[in-house]
């Protein structure tokens, strides 16, 4: 794979979905509120799903 | 790829516009994270203000009425402002101050808009959220305190931007998401202070980027009524300052008739810094999502009651009236405030990494890390 998809792919996703996040409520009600939640779950997801891993593992570590 | 230089000069800019607004973002993201559920918690403090329940149809008394409650309760004071909340016209909230164009001593008293009864103070100088709400905005230090805390706004930005350059050295050897667990504490702690500000990037540069224009917020109003003054008061040319202004409902209706899909969001009293000394400012709102931030200023001659000026805000005030909610995130319910507070605790975890990568710095040469790999990337 190409090395800067491979190292910018997935933080530009991140960057796209959270400004369609902070958008979409902002133009309307409703379902777009709806959209906001998800765009914007995604990236706060990952930065749990990586947080929370990263504690498990250096608790096992000591 | 950048050289060995340019890294060095983009990891300077980094570590120290960090070093210098770190303490500050920590309070900011410390402060926020109530403010965020300001309304949940004034209700659970017991400082909201509650609408008893009454017929939907119940007519509402006048708007003088309510002045008169709230002026019996401050007698001396001038009142300044009289507002509504955005989702509630049950009540109107009447603030005033020993003078009609300070800060001092300011009241403000809430009126049943259908009924004309006092339903409580809410605490404008005191209290948990006050104290809060002023660590977040101007460190108890007024315009000052928000223009440093604006600049410390600014350093952030830089900060974010040259983090995301240095982010392309650090990751060369790593996957996304990678977080190197078996290696010493402050590899583990490099790789999670990288993956978290990448991820967070968006986010943390808009909150941090309209906050920043929030803190000119009083400037920007003080131009724009600085601006328009001259013309709004070309009428006026001759005449007598204005001692007593007349009836305020009939201003109202006025403004509501020449913008008759509005609502009233707030009303400056003549002489304040949002209107003319002879002006009542009726500032209208819109009913939809975005146009409900948006404010449209109907001047209202004080003593007539007619509408003098209808006029639009210019681009700069706009602005800054688009960015607020994407400051406050109080414009997706819950959920959305949820996800706010889970940004800015994610954000302190950035931050306080960064800060112990410093603190930890020495156990380990500075850029050790990176510079091989970026000086054999230039070769």
């Amino acid at each position: 794979m190409n090395r800067g998809l491979a190292m910018w792919g997935w933080p530009v996703v991140l960057a796209l979905l959270t400004a369609i996040g902070l958008l979409s409520a902002l133009l309307g009600d409703g379902v777009w509120d709806a959209a906001s939640w998800i765009a914007l779950g995604i990236p706060t997801a990952v930065c749990l799903w990586f947080g929370w891993r990263g504690r498990r593992a250096s608790k096992k570590e000591t | 790829m950048l050289g060995a230089r340019t890294l060095r000069t983009w990891a300077w800019l980094h570590k120290w516009t960090s070093l210098v607004c770190t303490v500050f973002m920590l309070l900011l993201c410390l402060t926020g994270l109530p403010l965020i559920f300001h309304h949940q918690l004034d209700h659970l403090l017991g400082n909201a203000v509650e609408a008893p329940e009454l017929p939907a149809a119940t007519p509402r008394v006048s708007i003088d009425r309510a002045l008169e409650v709230a002026r019996a309760r401050w007698p001396g004071k001038a009142v300044q402002f009289a507002s509504q909340e955005a989702d509630d016209d049950r009540i109107w909230f009447i603030t005033l101050s020993d003078t009609v164009d300070g800060p001092a001593n300011l009241k403000q008293v809430a009126v049943d808009a259908r009924t004309g009864q006092s339903l409580g103070e809410p605490p404008l100088d005191h209290g948990f959220m006050w104290v809060v709400l002023s660590l977040h905005v101007d460190l108890f230090a007024g315009l000052a305190g928000k223009l440093f805390l604006g600049f410390m706004g600014l350093l952030l930005l830089i900060a974010i931007v040259s983090g995301v350059v240095l982010y392309a050295p650090f990751m060369r050897k790593l996957q996304f998401g990678e977080v190197r667990r078996d290696r010493a504490t402050r590899t583990k702690w490099l790789d999670l202070h990288n993956l978290l500000g990448i991820v967070t990037l968006t986010w943390a540069f808009v909150v941090g980027a309209t906050g920043m224009i929030n803190t000119w917020a009083d400037l920007g109003f003080k131009y724009w009524q600085y601006d328009q003054m001259t013309a709004l008061l070309a009428p006026y040319k001759g005449q007598p300052a204005l001692t007593q202004p007349g009836p305020l409902q009939p201003a109202i209706d006025a403004a509501l008739k020449a913008e008759p899909t509005m609502r009233v969001k707030f009303v400056a009293f003549p002489g304040t810094s949002f209107s003319s000394p002879h002006h009542y400012g009726v500032f209208m709102r819109g009913d939809e999502a975005l146009t409900s931030r948006l404010l449209k200023p109907v001047l209202v001659d004080a003593l007539s009651g007619r509408v003098t000026d209808r006029v639009e805000l210019p681009w700069y005030l706009t602005a800054l009236l688009v960015s607020q909610p994407l400051h406050f995130g109080d414009y997706g319910g819950v959920p959305m405030q949820i996800l706010w507070a889970l940004l800015d605790i994610v954000t302190i975890v950035v931050l306080g990494s960064g800060l112990y990568l410093w603190l930890a710095r020495r156990t380990t040469a500075p850029l050790a890390e990176i510079e091989p790999r970026a000086s054999g990337a230039r070769a």
